[in-house]
């Protein structure tokens, strides 16, 4: 049981999204029919689950919605603005709900009540018949249960004689309704006696209609049992018969029985024909509503093709994600085994054409496309991502009284599961920071002339072999005369420094900044950018800021493809081998004599194509060897800024390109300056995989070797 | 003979109810996630002794899984049972008016389940 | 100086502790050996820029990447042996692991919790913080090393 309790919360999970998809769609104007009715029974199907678990909270709402969506339904409602602005937040209710009792918590009543009530109102303003039951009455129907409820106080003698005339309408048989186990229920309530009356049955010449009931019964039942257990016998088939029911107390030893004449109970014992006269008119019943020869439906011809019209869903499984992981580990396992391999293969002299070289190189290829295949496992699509956004953005519109909308676009890209969970407490501050700090007041927006209605945009998309998510606003951009003011009066920079736009837009990355005057309800002093970007990192990604004064401001976001996976390029630094993300470099370059210039007195720079390049070492910069005397002949690698600009890195050499798996330093040791993760090379050695832009942006730029502490500055000037 | 039960709901969470209620039952469940997939069922197997099935389903609902069922010449005498989440007597009488035979209410308990199925097939 | 008795056997009702015993600089330690995962020859570390200078960088156990320390340059000891020689325990507190180097394994102790006695109170000695406990066996004193003092929190910023 308790496994389909949580099998039912998954269902939820998906119920809920089909809920909000149909809301969407009905907001976007791209709703049918066919929308309402998806948005209907998502709801009724999680009312129906709920109650079979006794989720009392959770299958009132829903039982409250269900009802105004069946109103939607059925026409008597339309859905405007309003009424949709009313549903979405009775989905976000049911989603708490759903998650609450699941996770054994109280929803806060005050936050349901409203929405309850509003529904139950719009359900209670169009002409709906009474939904039945409006208190919940879930009791299942239990049958012969015996309710004494009508029947007038018995004497002591606990039977009764019940005389029961039973005669059958059309529809009763038409419903595979069978009168033989009815009267077999009855003979469970007591000793019964059954009489057949085939009066009404015409000769065969004259049977035109030989479905028609003809026969009818009459019985005698001696029971303990009420007149509502009888009763409840025939509930099936109440309406579609003719029944009476009269009972009397059972003749043995019963005093009160002068009140009750037994002339009331007409007892048949003589054979039938003629004296049963009763208001019965033995004529042929009309011809059967029910036409048996009306099949308007054709199923078998019909049903092939619909069959196969109908977008057949895709078959999926559910697979614990333990599982899964371990499939990720053991593929990386056998990446990392095949390039051991092919390296002792390689060392042990074997020629490069030969048979086992060829294998391995095959061998090579599957174990790659096993692992892209394994990984994509993982992958799952950004719309579940997308919608909490939504949410987000409906509860700050509602609580800073802004109008918002947000706009989504690639809800299908898919993403490592991992990246998705990680990635929704970042976009949630991001999301939240634009809204109550980028986008004005109404005066304003209107004053600025731009639509009432402000617009956050959340886009995911593919892009060179990463995950680029971008959250924008059409808001007011980033005021940078406050920013620098803010900055420097928080001592995070002088007064005199000069910052280009991008550097001034970067300040709101530092940790405890932020602009905000007043404390915002929501958000606190505006959650620190630096935790949102510290969150990035960790899943190897980055994010940056553009922004236009009175235009808005955009933030994109740079993940990996997939956590596990990397193509890179092997270099050689300072006697250690580093694995530089190929994504990352722009170029690579030897360098001329004469294309190294001096710049400062601790730094170069490189010309390149009539540009001048920050010239890095990277061994330096990493702190395993001190600057080198002579940078030329070098080979150097252009990578680029965070602000897209490039600079060259000093390598000693470039061993190869290949795709690496990448392992976590995070979880093992910490985060390291410089560093995105760490491989496994072919010889069983770690190396370790830098973090370009990371690195440039710490980088000391030093490049030129210490001055021995008491000779004068050598002269090194090389160009 | 086990009894042989058809059971048509588009909730996985119902389905697993109703099989978990009808094998611990001693009858043997045949499932389906809406009326299409139902017909299809009913295709494969030899006619049940009953058939349970919700109203509320994609494709084909309840109501048009019922009328299919009927036009069957071999399925006309099949008891059918809708699974209803209130006694409301529209409902009754919808699903009469489709050539239900009897109904349950959700939430139903596994006792009542096989009480009205026994009360159908005798 | 003390009455720390010098038998190893702990009577049968005490409560007794099972400790990993090692050589540090020449010097004896001993860690509890429920925390330590395996024991394995040293390898050559890849170096971590702008680490501590008592982190020697990672190795690659069986896939996973393991920090190592120095665990003589932890200690602020003098590094006496080769370090080619050394041999690495794995150990794990608090959800991190990571390999102790250290100059060789000596053996595994039984020993009664009260033959453990804390370490005296040496104001000018930093490292006594790494110590949680002194005890002695065949008349060797062996420091009971604090793990968790010795390796670094999870949050901590490598540079």
């Amino acid at each position: 049981m308790a496994e389909i309790r949580a099998s039912f919360f998954v269902e939820c999970e998906e119920l809920l999204e089909a809920l909000l998809d149909g809301l969407q769609a009905m907001e976007d104007g791209a709703a049918d029919a066919e929308t309402i009715n998806v948005v209907f029974r998502a709801v009724h199907s999680i009312k129906g689950g709920a109650g079979a678990f006794g989720l009392d909270a959770l299958v009132a709402f829903a039982h409250r919605f269900e009802t105004a969506l069946d109103e939607l339904r059925s026409g008597r409602l339309t859905a405007d603005g309003e009424v949709l602005r009313l549903f979405f937040s009775g989905s976000d209710i049911l989603a708490d709900l759903v998650r609450d009792s699941r996770d054994g918590n109280e929803t806060d009543a005050a936050r349901v009540a409203p929405v309850r009530a509003a529904l139950e109102a719009l359900a209670a303003t169009s002409d709906a018949p009474e939904a039945g039951a409006e208190e919940i009455d879930f009791q299942p129907m239990a049958l012969s249960i015996g309710l004494d409820l009508d029947v007038p106080a018995l004497p002591q003698s606990d039977a009764t004689l019940w005389q029961i005339r039973f005669r059958p309408e059309p529809g009763l048989y038409e419903s595979a309704n069978e009168p033989l186990f009815l009267f077999r229920a009855l003979r469970d309530l007591g000793a019964l006696s059954v009489r057949c009356h085939d009066v009404a049955v015409p000769g065969l010449d004259s049977l035109d209609n030989p479905r028609a009931p003809h026969l009818w019964w009459t019985l005698e039942l001696e029971s303990t049992e009420g007149e509502a257990a009888i009763r409840e016998v025939f509930d099936f088939v109440e309406g579609l018969c003719q029944l009476e029911i009269d009972g009397a107390p059972a003749p043995p030893g019963v005093p009160d029985l002068p009140d009750l004449a037994p002339g009331d109970a007409p007892v048949i014992d003589a054979p039938p024909l003629a004296a049963v006269d009763l208001a019965v008119d033995p004529a042929p019943c009309p011809s059967p509503p029910e036409p048996e020869s009306a099949p308007q439906v054709e199923p078998d011809s019909r049903r092939p093709d619909e069959a196969r019209a109908a977008a057949a869903p895709r078959a999926t499984v559910r697979v614990d994600l333990e599982r899964i992981d371990r499939l990720v580990n053991l593929v990386g396992e056998i990446v990392i085994n095949q390039a051991m391999l092919s390296q002792s293969v390689e060392a042990a002299g074997i020629p490069p054409n030969s048979p086992v070289r060829a294998g391995l190189e095959e061998f090579l290829q599957l174990t790659r496309d096993i692992q892209e295949s394994v990984m994509m496992i993982r992958a799952q699509p950004v719309k579940s991502l997308f919608q909490r956004m939504a949410r987000i953005v409906r509860e700050i519109s509602a609580a800073t009284g802004k109008d918002v909308r947000l706009r989504t676009e690639g809800e299908n890209t898919e993403v490592d599961k991992t990246v998705i969970e990680r990635l929704a407490d970042p976009l949630t501050h991001m999301i939240r920071n634009a809204v109550d700090h980028g986008l004005e007041d109404q005066d304003k927006r209107h004053a600025s002339g731009k639509p009432h209605e402000g617009t956050v945009s959340l886009r995911a998309m593919h892009r060179s072999g990463r995950i680029v998510i971008e959250v924008a606003d059409d808001g007011g951009g980033i005021d940078r005369p406050k920013v620098l003011d803010k900055a420097i009066r928080q001592g995070l920079i002088t007064a005199d420094s000069n910052l280009s736009d991008t550097e001034i837009d970067n300040l709101l990355f530092l940790p405890g900044f932020s602009t905000a005057d007043t404390v915002s309800n929501l958000s606190g002093r505006g959650v620190g950018m630096d935790v949102v970007r510290a969150a990035i990192q960790a899943l190897g990604g980055r994010v940056t800021i553009a922004s236009t004064r009175g235009e808005g401001t955009r933030f994109t976001i740079s993940l990996p493809l997939t956590l596990a996976v990397l193509d890179g390029m092997v270099v050689q630094v300072a006697g250690e081998t580093i694995v530089i993300p190929l994504s990352a470099i722009l170029e690579t370059l030897a360098l001329g004599r004469e294309d190294v210039r001096s710049f400062g007195p601790s730094t170069h720079v490189v010309s390149i194509r009539d540009r001048f390049l920050p010239l890095l070492d990277l061994g330096a910069e990493l702190g395993f060897r001190s600057p080198l005397e002579d940078y030329a002949d070098q080979i150097v690698l252009l990578v680029g800024q965070e602000d897209g600009s490039p600079a060259a890195m000093v390598v000693d050499a470039i061993e190869d390109q290949r795709q690496v798996v990448i392992k976590g330093l995070h979880e093992s040791y910490g985060r390291v300056p410089g560093i995105a993760a760490a491989t496994i090379l072919g010889d069983g050695q770690i190396a370790l995989i830098l973090d370009p832009i990371d690195l440039v942006s710490r980088a000391h730029g030093r490049t030129r070797p210490p001055p021995p502490a008491s000779s004068p500055l050598p002269n090194v000037q090389t160009g | 003979m086990t009894m042989q039960v058809l059971a048509v709901d588009d909730s996985r969470t119902m389905r697993d109810m109703l099989r978990l209620a009808l094998t611990g039952a001693g009858i043997e469940a045949h499932l389906a996630e809406d009326g299409v997939h139902g017909l299809e069922r009913l295709d494969e197997i030899p006619p049940p002794d009953a058939i349970i099935t919700d109203i509320n389903m994609p494709r084909m609902d309840g109501f048009g899984f019922i009328d299919a069922v009927r036009g069957r010449e071999a399925l006309r005498a099949v008891p059918i049972l809708v699974l209803t989440t209130e006694s409301a007597a529209e409902l009754k009488a919808r699903a009469r008016a489709a050539g239900a035979t009897g109904w349950i209410v959700k939430p139903f308990d596994p006792e009542s389940l096989v009480k009205a199925l026994k009360m159908v097939t005798g | 100086m003390t009455d720390v008795s010098t038998t190893t056997e702990p009577a049968k009702d005490e409560q007794t502790v099972e400790l990993l015993s090692f050589l540090v600089s020449g010097q004896d330690y001993c860690v509890d050996i429920m925390s330590v995962r395996e024991i394995r020859g040293s390898a050559r570390a890849t170096p971590l820029p702008h680490a501590p200078p008592y982190m020697r960088g990672v190795i690659n156990l069986r896939g996973a990447v393991l920090p190592i320390m120095d665990l003589s340059a932890r200690l602020d000891l003098k590094t006496t042996s080769d370090t080619s020689r050394n041999v690495i325990i794995v150990v794990s507190t608090n959800d991190r692991t990571v390999g102790l180097m250290v100059d060789a394994v000596s053996d595994i102790l039984a020993l009664s919790e009260t033959s453990l006695q804390p370490p005296p109170e040496m104001p000018a000695d930093e490292g006594r913080a790494f110590i949680s406990a002194l005890t002695i066996v065949e008349d060797k004193m062996i420091r009971v090393l604090n793990l968790a003092a010795i390796l670094p929190t999870v949050n901590e910023d490598a540079a």
